[in-house]
């Protein structure tokens, strides 16, 4: 049976439509990759809600800022690359700053990219959105997860930088999944190490549990969904209950979860951590699938780093 | 202009003046030339024209300003401290630690500020902002920003003004504070914006040049702007860096420096001169 595949970009799209029910107060903006981001499917729904800025990501956070500097709640869109990249100095002094009620939803965040290659495929945008103080961010694991955590965000008074996936998915979770603010996600219990992913590489985190499973190692998973503010509480039960960790996303090794989970156990109960990530490459044209399998964005990869990480625990 | 008004403008700019002088020597930093060069404006904006409450900051229905030049908080600290947002004496605590007033505008700690600027470029698509939000509420109120003419040469602004005028932002007046001078030299040495009027009028909108220190000039365009119902308006303001302390003025050295003891002594001796000059006129 085919197994039923959502990208987390079309969570969000529906999520803004339901929101869009909810909040009289909610301005949608995108800077031309409505079809895209899938902010489009909220433009059919509320047109006059909508405003596109043209290919101009700047001016977009600075007129979201402006609008909610005058009581709304906006969300606004580009992919990764464009909006934590381009835009990072707006979003920094602009909305940050005063700790303006912006939610950024970015798509076509990672390597899953896919044909674009390197100029699209942002692998950097955690590590600048999370330096940013009054910043949350969250990149959702699935599409369940991401149509909560947009519902949540809306809730949520502040900067919120959300990060969603072109690629579609499969779902981690079921309809019984509760979305909680700033809480990991005990996918699976363990004792011998934990793995610790976001986004699409949580799925893979599953798999590589229940490949090592069936080799009697028995694997925590937590899924984190919101990076920032990190449940430290979370991270620093594995680091202690489990005594080694493995990180995983679909982001640079440098600044991403893998950072934010060291600096996490560092000074209370450092264990040994090893990250899974894009290692502080630049991307490249392919399929999706194809460039995980390039760049070990796997299951098969973590399964590897888990057998290391354990014969460096004490 | 009504003559006691303009009497009143001009003893009001030299006061907002005075603070300016007061911040930056007390700060011993801060940057004078081009807050001098938009005391006039700034003057005329909170004391003539912007419909606002000092003892209601955050009113609905206010008009906004935002400072897009946001390194000349000195002249908009000192009219909002003469306008009764706080008292006067914070002037003296300008950029001080633990101090309200912040080395550029911050719309969270300081009662009136109504966008936090000082990266140039930005502060005009906050206004743009604020005006399509005044568009969508159906309500009337204004927006006001000021530019520099070296902040011009950010991208952002010319993302801002295309979208003010796709969207028909009425309501929406740019004032580029025209004083010909930016840190590394004159803004034609460094990287020409000129013609700015034409370029605002390329990019559609109603376009008015005047001299930035003429009351009367200032008054006509604002009222040129409130009648033009179908585009923004730039104004294009021709204004002297420096403007008032006749040692300051047109030399870019003051742009970002602080004057010492003796130079603020000289400065504050020449505004009062200027402010007793007019208390007798």
């Amino acid at each position: 049976m085919e197994v039923k595949k959502t990208a987390t970009r079309d969570a969000y799209g529906n999520a803004l439509v339901e929101l869009g029910k909810k909040y009289d107060n909610l301005i949608v903006m995108d800077a031309d990759l409505a079809s895209a981001t899938k902010t489009g499917v909220f433009k059919k729904a509320c047109p006059e809600k909508f405003f596109d800025c043209g290919i101009a990501e700047g001016n977009m956070m600075g007129i979201a800022a402006g609008l909610a500097a005058s009581g709304k709640l906006v969300f606004a869109s580009s992919f990764a690359m464009f909006a934590a990249g381009r835009a990072f100095e707006q979003i920094r002094n602009s909305i940050a700053y005063p700790n303006l009620n912006v939610k950024i939803g970015a798509s076509h965040a990672g390597i899953s990219v896919g044909e674009d290659g390197a100029s699209h495929q942002c692998c950097e945008d955690i590590a600048l959105m999370r330096s940013i103080p009054n910043m949350v961010v969250i990149n959702p694991a699935d599409e369940i997860e991401a149509r909560q955590a947009v519902l949540a965000a809306a809730e949520y008074y502040g900067p919120v930088y959300m990060r969603f996936g072109r690629l579609a998915v499969e779902n981690v979770f079921d309809e019984n999944y509760k979305f909680e603010w700033g809480k990991a996600v005990k996918v699976k219990d363990g004792s011998d190490v934990t793995v610790i992913s976001t986004g699409l590489m949580t799925l893979e985190a599953v798999k590589a549990a229940e490949i090592l499973s069936q080799e009697g190692i028995s694997v925590r998973v937590l899924n984190i969904h919101t990076i920032k503010p990190l449940d430290v509480e979370a991270v620093l039960a594995a680091a202690k209950e489990t005594g080694a960790i493995v990180t995983a996303e679909e982001h640079n090794i440098i600044g991403g979860l893998g950072s934010a989970v060291c600096e996490a156990i560092c000074a209370e109960c450092p264990v040994p951590v090893l990250r899974v990530g894009v290692e502080d490459t630049f991307g490249k044209s392919g399929p999706a699938k194809e460039l995980l399998e390039v760049y070990r964005l796997n299951a098969a990869h973590i399964v590897e780093k888990v057998k290391v990480v354990m014969a460096m625990k004490k | 202009m009504d003559k006691n008004l303009k009497k009143e403008l001009k003893k009001i700019a030299c006061k907002v003046r005075l603070g300016v002088i007061k911040g930056v020597y007390s700060a011993k930093s801060g940057h004078p030339g081009g807050s001098l060069s938009v005391a006039d404006i700034m003057t005329y904006l909170y004391f003539s024209y912007l419909n606002v409450k000092a003892d209601d900051p955050k009113w609905d229905d206010r008009d906004r300003f935002v400072l897009s030049k946001g390194h000349s908080a000195p002249a908009l600290y000192s009219a909002l401290a003469l306008k009764g947002y706080f008292p006067v004496e914070e002037m003296e605590k300008l950029r001080k630690t633990g101090e309200m007033l912040q080395g550029h505008p911050d719309m969270k700690k300081i009662p009136g500020v109504d966008f936090s600027t000082g990266s140039l470029g930005q502060g005009l698509s906050g206004a743009v902002g604020m005006a399509l939000a005044a568009k969508i509420d159906n309500k009337s109120y204004r927006v006001v920003a000021v530019c520099g003419d070296g902040e011009i040469q950010e991208g952002q602004i010319w993302e801002a003004a295309m979208f003010a005028n796709a969207k028909k932002l009425s309501n929406l007046t740019v004032v580029v504070d025209n004083n010909n001078l930016q840190i590394d030299g004159t803004v034609e040495e460094v990287n020409s914006p000129y013609p700015i009027a034409e370029k605002f009028a390329a990019f559609g909108f109603n376009t008015i040049e005047i001299n930035g220190h003429c009351f009367d000039e200032i008054e006509e365009a604002f009222k040129n702007a409130d009648l033009c119902t179908d585009k923004p308006t730039a104004i294009i303001a021709k204004t002297v860096k420096g403007k008032g302390v006749s040692f300051m003025e047109n030399n870019v050295s003051w742009h970002g420096s602080a004057p010492n003891q003796e130079q603020y002594e000289m400065a504050t001796a020449e505004l009062n001169e200027a402010l007793a000059a007019l208390e007798v006129e």
